[in-house]
């Protein structure tokens, strides 16, 4: 591409390769997709920090393209994602889906190098947008009435942001994305519009009510970009905000307890991902250099291993068009590639020594005890022994072995296979080589993560957990997977508002009724007493025989000639 | 896509003793894990941390009490499958 120069925005060769897309076909189009995430991820290595392409417009100064350890650490990882979900929908056909993949991954790298806020916002948006095209591509009822959900959660984030950009430039006069803390009215908008994203508690729904329902391929895209963009966002505006740890810690700890009891594995897979958003939530509110780089290293390994279990069982619906725990099952037996892969992310979410997530996850630990936050570390052990429950052991347990339902589907496209190996080789390489990343981190590192007090104090958890599981399971204690809505804070909005609106509607149509024939009664009498004065038979109309009027012309007279005499 | 085989090779887990093999070295691990605890000096940062056996204790706990609490959830938060199908019209 002649074009490319180094300081071409990174969002720019997505969008230019979601333009072509939509002409080419077949190899053309799969070489050109698979190139730009490689070429773009090269072009990130030869970058100095800076800040590219400034300019002015309406008196507003923009930067889109502003390079530091923190975004390019971010450029990197959505690069990797980007390749590897590419990898993996491959053998899609359908352009929509392919060209909305493209400029939803190109969004993501605009928003992490964008340097202001409004250019924040443009990608915020657009991040929304061309992602519900994922969910709508399932072409269910059960999809589209979700997508639209999505949308109104992703466009009020983006209203808020808005909102809270203009009113940090009245107060600032600036409008740079860099630290905004809750010292103005500004901060808490902005915070409440990286909330939404980041799936706070109570405007969590959105991402466990819709990524379950997109493609299979579309979830590994979602489970990607968004989020991770709004942990980017928090770790950039709000480092070191206390209330963050709180909100953090209660993420960790209630989307595991739907997850126990959720029966569709990919929804089990968002909850669980609301979980490790609350890890990194927790670091960045805590603030100090080690946890705010134990929480961008686990965003980093999430995107990796997350992707790679949505992979897995994006590979399992792919191929069975199941995925309910309570249909599948045994399913090792014709998938083992898949079942290996899944295996691999399993440990890696779980924080297995030699697994990404150990790396990570124990720097947010190390630096929660730290700060003496007992509680909140207490909460958080809690969340990683019931992560490797779920995460860890009820999903591959449920699809891949337990009781055999006999479907045997063969493995998976080879394209799938490949991209799940490559999501499972970087989550080994960076477990067993934490070096590597904690070289990319914003702060410079000065923690291991493999001495013996954190590795044997680890493999008990999970051991014990996993102990736990099979006692649960061998005592039958462990509640079956059912199939079954369970109610969430959505029930709020799907059935609570419905149900209040349409009680209100009965109410007010009585009264609407009420006062309409009331109304009515009355004008109709009106009508009635006019037609009674007035009408034909009215006194007013009634015609006078010519005598009475000579009568009362007599009577006249006779009285005018009276007063004439008095 | 899906097709049943009624004689097909016997699979790893077909056979019960694999399983049990499974769970007994699972067990095991725990054991060994445990005595560990005691052979292993733990630099602390937290009190709890040096109660014998904390986290191998913690983790259990925590993993029953997750799915006792989970199993009472269902009761007022399950409902049938098609719970929300009907009043999205």
């Amino acid at each position: 591409m002649m074009i490319w120069t180094i300081d071409l925005p990174p969002f720019m060769p997505f969008y230019l390769a979601a333009l072509l897309s939509v002409f080419l076909r077949g190899w053309l189009r799969a070489i050109v997709m698979l190139a730009v995430p490689v070429l773009g991820g090269l072009q990130l290595t030869g970058l100095e920090i800076g800040e590219y392409n400034i300019f002015a417009l309406m008196g507003f100064e923009f930067s889109p393209f502003r390079v530091d350890r923190l975004s390019i650490l971010f450029g990197y990882l959505f690069h990797i994602a980007a390749f590897i979900g590419i990898l993996y929908s491959l053998h899609v056909r359908d352009t929509v889906q392919q060209v909305a993949a493209l400029l939803y991954a190109g969004s993501a790298l605009g928003a992490v190098f964008a340097g202001d806020l409004i250019t924040l916002f443009v990608f915020w948006e657009m991040l929304a947008v061309s992602s519900v095209f994922l969910i709508l591509a399932r072409n269910t009822e059960a999809a589209r009435r979700a997508s639209i959900r999505y949308l109104v959660f992703q466009v009020l984030s983006g209203v808020l942001l808005l909102g809270g950009a203009l009113l940090y430039f009245g107060s600032t006069g600036t409008l740079a994305f860099n630290y905004i803390g809750l010292d103005s009215p500004a901060g808490y908008f902005i915070l409440a519009a990286f909330g939404i994203k980041s799936a706070f508690p109570f405007v969590h729904n959105w991402l466990t009510d819709a990524y379950p329902e997109a493609t299979p391929t579309g979830t590994v895209f979602l489970s990607a970009f968004t989020t991770k963009v709004a942990v980017y966002a928090l770790a950039r505006g709000f480092p070191g905000v206390e209330v963050l740890v709180y909100i953090g810690a209660a993420m960790t700890c209630f989307p595991i307890f739907f997850a126990v009891i959720e029966n569709d594995l990919r929804r089990v897979l968002a909850y669980s991902m609301i979980n490790q958003i609350g890890f990194m939530v927790v670091g960045i509110g805590i603030g100090t250099e080690l946890a705010l780089n134990g929480a961008v290293a686990h965003a980093f390994n999430d995107v990796i291993f997350k992707g790679l279990l949505m992979m897995s069982m994006g590979a399992v619906l792919h191929m069975t068009g199941r995925m309910n725990g309570s249909d599948l099952g045994s399913l090792y037996k014709s998938m083992p590639w898949t079942t290996a892969f899944c295996m691999v992310g399993a440990a890696s979410i779980s924080a297995f020594p030699l697994f990404s997530g150990f790396v990570s996850k124990s720097m947010v630990m190390s630096a929660v005890l730290q700060e003496d936050l007992g509680l909140i570390w207490l909460m958080m052990l809690f969340a990683s022994a019931g992560v490797f429950h779920h995460a860890g052991i009820k999903i591959p347990y449920f699809a891949f072995f337990g009781h055999d339902p006999g479907y045997r589907p063969g493995e998976a496209p080879v394209n799938m296979v490949l991209a799940m190996g490559i999501g499972a080789v970087l989550c080994l390489f960076i477990g067993c080589y934490p070096v590597f990343l904690y070289d990319l981190l914003p702060f410079a590192v000065d923690y291991t993560a493999y001495d013996i007090t954190h590795v044997l104090a680890q493999l008990q958890i999970l051991f014990f957990s996993a102990a736990a599981f099979a006692w649960l399971q061998l005592s039958g204690i462990y509640p079956p997977e059912l199939h079954s809505t369970n109610l969430d804070v959505d029930w709020l909005y799907r059935r609570f508002a419905p149900n209040c609106i349409k009680r209100l509607g009965v109410v007010v149509k009585r009264y609407d009724d009420a006062f309409r024939n009331l109304f009515i009664s009355r004008f109709n009498r009106t009508l009635y007493f006019l037609e009674q004065q007035n009408g034909p038979h009215g006194v007013l109309a009634s015609g006078w025989p010519i005598g009475s009027m000579v009568l009362w012309v007599a009577i006249l007279l006779a009285t005018c000639l009276l007063l004439f005499f008095i | 896509m899906v097709n049943m085989k009624k004689s097909e090779k016997k699979h790893i887990f077909d056979n019960p003793r694999n399983v049990s093999w499974v769970i007994r070295g699972l067990f095991i691990g725990c054991a060994l894990l445990v005595i560990a605890d005691l052979f292993v000096h733990r630099h602390v940062s937290h009190p709890l941390e040096e109660l014998f056996g904390f986290y191998a204790f913690y983790g259990f706990f925590a993993c029953v009490v997750l799915v006792l609490i989970a199993k009472e959830m269902r009761k007022f938060l399950m409902r049938d499958e098609n719970y929300y199908d009907d009043l999205d019209d």
